[in-house]
């Protein structure tokens, strides 16, 4: 029996039209633009100016919060100007506008490709260095790294977990990583585990990746303490409680982070940053980006500097189908709608999903007719069709009690919904107001 | 046969005495002794329950007022919005006070971004409602502070004085309005602002709530505020003011010049209800400008200007189905 | 080129939709319109052609010119309830008092609540229930079922179900088994659907083969059914144990009457019963205790349909009641 978690789950198509596509280097673009906040938590703090000459690797914004990171510029050039640019999130939001000048390097920074496996760093430093070099979790929440390693007061870590499991459709840049810098990725664990004072990792990766277990575990013999396990093909087992409850079947409780039950979860790609960053010295201004959809001529997996706008990348993957309806940022499950197509990539991008017209249209909204699937298929044991119910009647006292705020995004009641009903966007507007009512609460 | 009628005639009688006895005396025991005038105050209040006042309804109102009146001497501060002077006066004579008299206000929508202003750049499709597609993208239009067009406002009315204009895609407030305050706290964009009503119905407003510069508010919306200041420099009484990129007037010291509206490049001021034939009329003795004022008759370019107005004069014939029409289109 | 559309995710949508699984249910019910045709012959089809056709017309009806909002005849739902209600409804019966059940059916239950999704109880159900208090006589005279090229069992024209002739027998003072041999070839006649009942309910076979199939598309669970069987079987078994004499043994309650028909399609009717797999258990549980006890404690032979629509009562309670398990509860596994 294939280990996976218990409750609930869905199987969309899966769709992983790139699967073959090694990772290409797509060249540097001409204007690179990057956001300030690529990251969950405070927005880092600028530290150049309009025309200055920045190198590959500079550190151009500090992360001076507690939850924040550090942002390197991707590309030498100079500053053209720092600006609000429509990112990710859809709105427009500051960031260093780069005229791209050659690809100088800043000093110290390995670019060889030889695998150093030699870790001389001590836990305490290896922290530091991940904060410095601006390693944030690039699983798609992009949490800042050095904080997550950070194991509070009281608490013990006692396993790390590797999430390879890409469990979104279409999305393979993770699993490519996998493939060809596996090696890397497993020194990058090692370093994790160094830094969090454990002993085992396991790393969880979904069972339609048969080649990408068998190259980690014959990998991973080599190293010690590292087990690599494959999962049951369901949707979502990326999410880290999910992971977590599949691979040491153990729950973390509502509204607790998973140190509660000992275990920290880190992405494949966040892995081989790390490495990149303690080993190489190398700061994450790149990661890898599937652009991939139905109609997309020419679909793969590029490592991108980050900042790079996503038509250049569009334009690489054989440019923009004529039937494209909806762009999306990240996998068509938990996946940004993108407005623009000048967003930059920044460092939660782990795709681009370019989706046909006749795909992306939502169908006619029925009345929900009680069939209780969105029940049946939600991980987290909520009831969608409640929260929806209670949220539209703007019964916030109920919102709180059914658990909105356990609700992981993972759309699956969405999608499995045979009306329709847009019962995610009802989830995250109840999740949105009792955040602002729970601040309200902590404020008095 | 008559032993059982009577038995039970007695029996009955007894445990209602009894029953009434008992009823008497936990009365007595529970009686809540309440100020008779909270009850006439409540009568004074129009009973719409809206919570414009800021209590939670029209009881909480007139505990709150003949609190404040014995208390203070004085009903500062509180004003039911719904009943307007009328009701605080009659409410103040019950507690025998006196009330000052408010100027009635009225809720503005304070963005022109309509579909011929600022034209769809993306297509929206999901939940109906404005507060969860604040939180998910800046806008159809592009603008991040501009209308929805979703309705929320609409949805919190109670009164039925606020409509979606399909046309323009944004809300329109018409005589109903009671200024309860429902829809201001509804827009999660912060559009919808209580202007005082003025008089005949005359007002002048910013008409965007854009913060950003002028070169990317104006590239989303035609109608933007693009923070230029003219509008500042020409007010003789100093009613407007710039933050942000934004020029706000006051309306307690704005005397309704319309200056300023010629002035703004992109038509972002405008006026209500202002005579357009009887210009003259309209303009005080101290303002005798004649000549710029006559430019509102055509302003430059500004279509809207007119829209608005007929849109105002057509409000009674907007059906309410219309926002429900749209509300349920862009649900789907 | 379009504009590009945006929206919250997710962005892939599964292929279900209302349409499919109501039409899913409709294919379910079709071996058992066949056994039913070949039982009671054109009659059978007039039932259900007349039963399905007023029932989308109510429908129509009252969409059209009372709600006026959009027709949605065609969404399957109002084809289920017709053909429903015809599977519970003797097959000689008046072409009026079918109309009265589709107008009871649709325009009460139905439509009166909002419509598809809002109804509490189940409306072929209601239908049904509403016609066998108003007309007693027509409802419970069923036909001896004559298979096409066969003979019938008796010569008779209409008699009772074979539920009928033990709770007659029973309250005459007799034995179970002095009664069985009034019931004609016991489990497999009853199996196939050889005995006398409404349209539909005859043949325990032929609905399984639907309900399987319903299982298969997962268009119902196994709890509500199972918990309903499970009940039924441990409930009848027990009176069974202890008095033999006095109580029929379970299979004879789960193939005759109405058991199957209302175990798998009415019970499992997904508007009118409880969202949670746990709610789902307690619900069929509930039916189960219900049918036992009106078959055998009484007035009514047959307490399939009121006990599914006691229990629809009981639904709203249920679901706020029996949550599902959440995630966390169980801290460290």
């Amino acid at each position: 029996m294939l280990k996976t978690f218990k409750l609930g789950g869905v199987h969309p198509a899966e769709n992983k039209l790139t699967v073959d596509k090694s990772i290409s280097v797509l060249p540097i673009p001409k204007i690179a633009s990057i956001p300030f906040s690529q990251h969950l938590g405070a927005p880092a703090k600028v530290l150049v100016n309009r025309g200055d000459e920045v190198k590959v690797g500079q550190l151009i914004a500090k992360g001076e919060a507690f939850i924040s990171a550090n942002i390197h510029s991707s590309v030498s050039g100079k500053v053209q100007k720092i600006d609000n640019v429509v990112d990710t999130s859809g709105f427009r939001r500051p960031a260093v506008v780069i005229a791209v000048e050659g690809d100088e390097w800043a000093e110290g920074i390995d670019r060889s490709e030889t695998i150093n496996k030699e870790i001389s760093l001590s836990q305490k430093e290896i922290i530091q260095k991940i904060n410095e070099m601006g390693v944030v979790g690039l699983g798609g929440a992009t949490f800042p790294s050095h904080v997550k390693l950070m194991v509070p007061e009281g608490k013990k870590a006692e396993v790390l977990i590797i999430n390879g499991v890409e469990c979104e459709p279409y999305l393979t840049s993770d699993h490519r990583l996998m493939l060809e810098k596996g090696e890397e990725m497993l020194v990058g664990v090692q370093i994790l585990k160094i830094a969090l004072g454990v002993n085992k990792a396991m790393i969880g990766i979904e069972n339609n990746k048969p080649d990408a277990i068998k190259h980690l575990s014959e990998l991973a013999s080599q190293f010690e303490g590292i087990e690599v396990y494959g999962l049951k093909v369901k949707y979502p087992q990326g999410a880290e409680k999910q992971l977590i409850k599949a691979l040491i079947n153990r729950e973390v409780p509502s509204g607790k982070l998973p140190i509660e039950v000992g275990a920290v979860v880190n992405n494949a790609g966040t892995a081989y940053a790390v490495y990149q960053a303690i080993q190489k010295n190398k700061p994450l201004i790149e990661r890898v980006v599937t652009i991939t959809g139905k109609s997309v001529k020419d679909p793969g997996n590029f490592m991108v500097r980050i900042g790079t706008p996503i038509s250049e990348l569009i334009e690489a993957a054989g440019g923009l189908p004529e039937d494209t309806g909806k762009v999306i940022g990240g996998g068509p499950m938990m996946g940004k709608a993108l407005n623009s197509l000048e967003v930059p990539v920044v460092k939660g991008t782990s795709g681009i999903l370019i989706m046909p017209d006749e795909e992306a249209g939502r169908e006619e909204v029925l009345h929900c007719i009680r069939c209780g699937k969105c029940t049946h298929v939600c991980p987290m044991g909520l009831e969608p069709y409640l929260l929806e119910k209670v949220v539209m009647a703007e019964d916030w006292e109920r919102t709180e009690k059914e658990k909105v705020m356990d609700c992981i995004e993972c759309g699956s009641c969405h999608y499995t919904c045979p009306a329709n009903r847009p019962l995610l966007d009802y989830i995250r507007l109840g999740k949105n107001k009792m955040g602002q009512i729970m601040r309200n609460r902590a404020k008095k | 046969m008559n032993d059982v009628l009577i038995y039970s005639i007695a029996s009955l009688g007894a445990i209602g005495i009894a029953a009434s006895v008992i009823l008497y005396f936990v009365a007595q025991k529970f009686k809540v002794i309440e100020d008779p005038r909270i009850d006439e105050v409540e009568q004074a209040l129009p009973a719409a329950n809206c919570g414009g006042c800021g209590f939670a309804g029209c009881r909480a109102f007139a505990e709150a007022l003949v609190k404040q009146g014995d208390e203070k001497a004085n009903l500062d501060g509180l004003n039911c919005p719904v009943g307007g002077n009328e009701t605080m006066a009659i409410a103040a004579k019950i507690l025998s006070l006196e009330v000052e008299e408010q100027d009635p206000l009225i809720a503005v929508v304070r963005c022109n971004g309509s579909h011929a202003n600022s034209p769809k750049k993306v297509n929206y499709e999901g939940a109906g409602s404005c507060a969860f597609a604040h939180n998910l993208f800046s806008g159809e239009g592009g603008c991040a502070y501009g209308c929805l067009g979703l309705g929320d406002c609409v949805k919190s009315c109670n009164f039925d004085a606020i409509h979606m204009d399909p046309e323009s895609g944004l809300p329109v407030v018409n005589d109903k309005c009671v200024a309860c305050g429902a829809c201001v706290d509804a827009c999660p964009r912060d559009i919808i602002e209580l202007r005082p009503k003025g008089k005949k119905d005359r007002r002048i407003y910013v008409c965007c709530v854009n913060k950003e510069k002028g070169g990317p508010a104006k590239k989303n919306c035609d109608v933007a505020c693009i923070g230029c200041g003219k509008c500042v420099k020409v007010c003789p009484f100093d009613a407007i003011t710039m933050e942000n990129n934004l020029a706000y007037i006051d309306p307690i010291k704005c005397r309704l010049c319309r200056k300023c509206v010629p002035e703004c490049p992109t038509g972002a001021i405008h006026e209500l209800n202002f005579p357009i034939p009887k210009v003259k009329d309209a303009v005080k003795p101290n303002q005798p400008e004649v000549k710029d004022v006559k430019k509102i008759e055509k302003p430059e370019g500004d279509k809207k200007l007119v829209a608005e107005e007929k849109v105002h004069d057509s409000e009674e014939k907007t059906k309410p189905g219309n926002s429900e029409e749209n509300s349920s289109k862009s649900s789907n | 080129m379009n504009l590009l559309r945006v929206s919250g995710s997710p962005h892939v949508h599964t292929d279900n939709s209302v349409k499919k699984i109501m039409y899913g249910v409709v294919y379910a019910m079709v071996p058992a319109i066949m056994v039913s045709v070949y039982f009671f012959g054109l009659d059978a089809v007039r039932v259900i052609v007349l039963s399905v056709v007023a029932c989308m017309l109510v429908e129509f009806l009252i969409q059209k010119y009372v709600l006026k909002t959009t027709i949605t005849i065609w969404d399957g739902s109002a084809m289920i309830t017709g053909i429903l209600l015809a599977f519970n409804v003797p097959s000689n019966l008046p072409w009026w008092i079918i109309m009265i059940g589709a107008i009871v059916s649709i325009g009460v239950a139905k439509m009166s609540f909002g419509g598809l999704g809002k109804n509490m109880f189940n409306p072929a159900l209601v239908g049904r229930v509403f016609l066998l208090i108003s007309f007693p006589v027509q409802m419970t005279s069923w036909p001896i079922p004559v298979p096409i090229g066969g003979t019938a069992l008796t010569d008779a024209i209409t008699g009772p179900t074979p539920l009928g002739i033990m709770k007659e027998g029973l309250a005459a003072g007799k034995t179970v088994q002095d009664i069985m041999p009034d019931i004609p070839n016991y489990v497999q006649n009853l199996m196939t659907g050889f005995q006398g009942g409404s349209l539909g309910e005859v043949s325990a076979i032929a609905l399984i083969l639907g309900a399987i199939y319903m299982l298969i598309r997962k268009i119902i669970t196994w709890h509500t059914p199972g918990a309903y069987i499970g009940s039924v079987v441990i409930f009848s078994g027990i009176l069974w144990l202890v008095d033999p004499s006095q109580y029929v043994d379970p299979l004879f309650h789960l193939v005759t009457g109405g058991m199957m028909l209302g175990v798998f399609y009415m019970a499992t009717d997904m508007v009118s019963s409880p969202m949670s797999a746990k709610g789902q258990l307690i619900f069929g549980a509930g039916a189960g205790i219900l049918t036992i006890l009106i078959r055998v404690f009484g007035a009514y032979p047959e307490g399939v349909s009121f006990a599914i629509l006691i229990m629809n009562g009981f639904v709203p309670l249920i679901d706020r009641a029996f949550k599902p398990v959440r995630f966390g509860e169980m801290v460290k596994g």
